[in-house]
């Protein structure tokens, strides 16, 4: 899909149209089968407990429990609504919005039977997956995106507007992007958009929101912000991470092939690349280099490459790691300041700006020679096809503008209905104990 | 009966103890505290933004005694945990007024021992 969608360029004739017809050659593979149902369980890993330790880590202890339940419940609330209608918005071939939104036909999943094969394909046609599958995947990908959005309002939203905005965020900013960008029939899709993991669709759509929720929800209230209250937690959730993504990218083939490996080598060498990166700029800049540093980089590289993975070789994947890493740290660390807008955990910083700079890079890096033989040509800036480079702008625009500007009327309406933010005695007393009536760190036995 | 309080480094904990135990001194309770003297706090880095004064982590140490021996605890205290650097800490004494052992019920000089 993603890649497809990428790919689409020119698989497009042959898998685009399908929606379900299955060409007589397209059987089920095993192989591919066994390594997506693998990369479901990896993709699943990355929001809880992954992005949940790594998030929780950063806030203060009468916090911690907030940021897990948050992500843990996203898990719950997102399956739900992807089984009910989500999945069908997003992908149906059937549309309600011509290009932009998908029908209720899979509502419920119906019709969608065990061994029926999934329609949409990347790099193998003719080994399809079962399509429950393809639902599955997709499902953790959905539940991810808004959990990234987490960072940027953690440690003062009211848990009853969390789950409000959660849901309608779901439905009316993910669903649609998704569609546009990966379904059959969305525009974008259309355009010849390279993006194989999501680094568009997760990343940037995300991070966009994040900084949108940052603006409307505003600072924390503390004359002074604290230091994280558990960097090992941060350090484990990074670690985690890393693990999840070789199945979010590596899985992103929806095959067990070349491509996968590809994304899955291109995954770790970035990350790599921006872990090193980022520890060297800590260095240089502030006299250490340290663990929330290196932590920081290597997530920014897996941000950066999740478009790009199955698109580039091995340097270009470095290229981008450490490139975002750079983009990343300087974001962070000087133009935040400046700017003062509180994103609390750094998602816009991270998963934003990174999914930004992946996004256009990948119009810069992506390499010929990984699809060659395979009856595509996938090239970026480097290999002479400038145009793809305005072609990831014109898809990472439209995204970011989709996402603001969505994120900031859904924040504003839930504002009005419900309030977004908890008072400020609940804020000084912590989340925790405000919203959920529990301690994650109890004094005595 | 005195009350002698100190805060130490850290690190010198296990000095300050073998030092107590050769003094004979072999009650003692320890908790993890934060704080800072003349030193000043030590500075933080996260994200590039700077958390400057950030309290240090001390020991304290609590050591209830006899008047025969406050000059040996002190003693034992300095030898253990002097480094001869800004941070080492300080030792405080307090007139005790009383002391009563839970398990027997015994009162004064009796139930420090």
């Amino acid at each position: 899909m993603r890649k497809r969608a990428a790919a689409s360029i020119l698989l497009l004739a042959l898998a685009v149209i399908p929606g379900f017809s299955q060409q007589a050659e397209s059987s089920l593979s095993p192989g591919n089968t066994a390594w997506v149902l693998v990369s479901i369980a990896l993709v699943m890993f990355m929001t809880v407990p992954a992005l949940g330790l790594f998030y929780g880590g950063l806030v203060r202890k009468k916090n911690v429990l907030s940021v897990l339940m948050q992500c843990f419940i996203t898990l719950a609330l997102v399956s739900t609504i992807w089984i009910a209608f989500g999945y069908s918005l997003a992908f149906s071939e059937g549309e309600l919005i011509p290009g932009v939104l998908g029908d209720f036909k899979w509502a419920f999943l119906k019709g969608i039977t065990p061994d029926q094969l999934s329609p949409y394909y990347i790099s193998d046609e003719a080994g399809r997956i079962p399509h429950l599958a393809f639902v599955m995947f997709q499902c953790m990908f959905a539940v991810i995106t808004p959990a990234l959005i987490a960072g940027a309002f953690a440690e003062r939203m009211k848990f009853s507007s969390f789950l409000i905005f959660t849901a309608a965020w779901q439905v009316l900013i993910y669903c649609p992007l998704a569609h546009m960008i990966w379904s059959s029939g969305g525009w974008l899709y259309k355009l010849g958009v390279l993006d194989f993991a999501g680094g568009t669709v997760v990343h940037v759509n995300a991070g966009f929101a994040a900084l949108a929720a940052a603006l409307v929800i505003g600072k924390r209230d503390h004359h002074k912000l604290l230091p994280p209250h558990n960097l090992p937690f941060t350090l484990i959730g990074a670690a985690m991470l890393w693990f999840g993504w070789f199945g979010f990218n590596g899985g992103s083939a929806l095959a067990a092939d070349g491509i996968a490996a590809n994304a899955v080598m291109t995954t770790n060498a970035a990350a790599a690349a921006a872990g090193l990166a980022w520890a060297l700029l800590d260095k240089v800049f502030n006299k250490r280099p340290t663990i929330l540093g290196a932590a920081t980089g290597a997530v920014v590289g897996l941000v950066a490459v999740t478009p790009a993975a199955g698109f580039v070789n091995p340097a270009g994947a470095m290229a981008i790691g450490a490139i975002g890493s750079a983009v990343c740290f300087f974001m962070v660390v000087f133009v935040k300041e400046r700017l003062g807008y509180d994103d609390a955990l750094d998602a816009f910083g991270c998963h934003g700006v990174g999914g930004l700079v992946g996004a256009v890079l990948t119009g810069v890096f992506a390499d010929p020679a990984v699809w060659a033989g395979r009856g595509a040509d996938f090239s970026g800036a480097l290999y002479g096809n400038v145009p793809q480079l305005w072609k990831q702008l014109a898809g990472a625009g439209v995204s970011i503008a989709f996402a603001f500007v969505g994120t900031l009327v859904i924040l504003k309406l839930v504002d009005l209905a419900a309030g977004l933010r908890v008072d400020a005695r609940d804020e000084a007393v912590g989340l925790d104990i405000s919203q959920h009536q529990e301690r994650a760190y109890t004094v005595l036995e | 009966m005195k009350m002698i309080v100190a805060i130490i480094q850290p690190h010198k904990l296990e000095e300050v103890k073998e030092a107590l135990y050769a003094a004979a001194v072999n009650l003692i309770t320890v908790s993890e505290v934060l704080g800072h003297g003349r030193q000043g706090g030590q500075a933080e880095i996260y994200r590039g933004s700077k958390e400057t004064g950030n309290l240090l982590r001390k020991i304290r140490l609590e050591i209830a005694v006899n008047e025969a021996y406050v000059e040996p605890t002190i003693e034992a205290i300095l030898k253990g945990a002097r480094t001869g650097e800004v941070g080492d800490g300080k030792v405080f004494v307090y007139d005790l007024a009383e002391v009563v052992r839970i398990r027997t019920g015994e009162r004064g000089g009796e139930a420090i021992g």
